[in-house]
């Protein structure tokens, strides 16, 4: 276990940039601590593999060391580490044999209509009625079954709550291809959550 | 009048609340008269809500400390080899 040093901790980012940048390790240290369990998540998320997580998180987080100096300041430094992160994953997927054909840019077929079969209203807030631990299974299995270039997209757009832009920019795609996609991973859990939770047998068109 | 097509398509801007106003107040005037529309829109708030209000798991335990070092050694590494 390593420990900050007392005069890294609680110190404004922009502080602990410029002495990251001045060559303080323990600053590094302090301003990476603050975001390794959110880009480890993320990287959960896309790699859907902890082994992976933890290779993305460790490769990511030296390459943002080796290159702080390309940090300009003008974004906020968790959105510039996190695109490094996301580059790792997108590496470890295309590495990977079974997953030879993910592209983020390949034309792909975003039909809503497919996705909408089910119709349904939900049998009171899943939050209540299944424990965390429950509702994560669900909504992971649910983000699992995604193509990686949709669930990138849900990942950095709906969870990471990163801005259209911010998410093209990170993966290289147009505006338009970013919304498609998301619409269409959207569409998707909705599709499979609504299965999971809908009112079943006669109550499940209350609403009509 | 939009059709349920025109509300799927536009079902991102509606739910971002990035629409412009009118065709926001047209789209929702479809869902309040359409029921599957209504129920779809209704259901993919839903799927957005579990989804934002999932906690951050935990790292397995082990791991950020593992990481945390090896970090800490390839930085020294690499002040040991720029330094030399």
């Amino acid at each position: 276990m390593t420990h900050s040093l007392p005069q890294t901790e609680g110190l404004d980012e922009s502080v602990l940039v410029e002495r990251a940048k001045s060559g303080e390790t323990a600053a590094f240290t302090e301003l990476v601590r603050r975001y390794d369990k959110k880009i480890f998540r993320m990287a959960k998320q896309i790699t859907q593999s902890d082994e992976d997580a933890e290779d993305v998180l460790q490769e990511a987080l030296f390459k943002a060391y080796k290159h702080l100096d390309d940090f300009q300041g003008n974004s906020k430094f968790y959105t510039w580490i996190v695109r490094i992160a996301v580059n790792e994953a997108l590496m470890k997927l295309r590495k990977r044999k079974s997953d030879r054909t993910v592209s983020l840019d390949e034309e792909i077929d975003t039909g809503e209509e497919t996705v909408t079969r089910e119709i349904a209203v939900w049998d009171g807030d899943p939050e209540q009625r299944y424990s965390q631990e429950e509702l994560r299974v669900i909504l992971d299995n649910a983000i699992q079954s995604l193509k990686p270039s949709f669930r990138t997209v849900f990942v950095l757009r709906d969870v990471e709550e990163l801005s259209t832009e911010e998410t093209a920019d990170t993966l290289g795609l147009s505006i338009p291809a970013v919304k498609s996609r998301l619409l269409r991973a959207r569409l998707e859990l909705r599709e499979k959550l609504t299965r999971m939770f809908k009112k079943k047998g006669e109550d499940a068109f209350a609403y009509l | 009048m939009l059709t349920c097509k025109d509300l799927l398509s536009e079902l991102n801007t509606f739910l971002d609340d990035t629409a412009d106003p009118n065709l926001r107040q047209e789209l929702q005037r479809h869902v309040n008269e359409c029921p599957n529309c209504w129920v779809i829109v209704d259901t993919t708030q839903k799927t957005l809500k579990v989804y934002k209000g999932m906690q951050a798991q935990e790292i397995p335990p082990g791991i950020e400390s593992r990481v945390m070092k090896a970090l800490e050694r390839k930085i020294a590494a690499d002040k040991a080899s720029s330094g030399a």
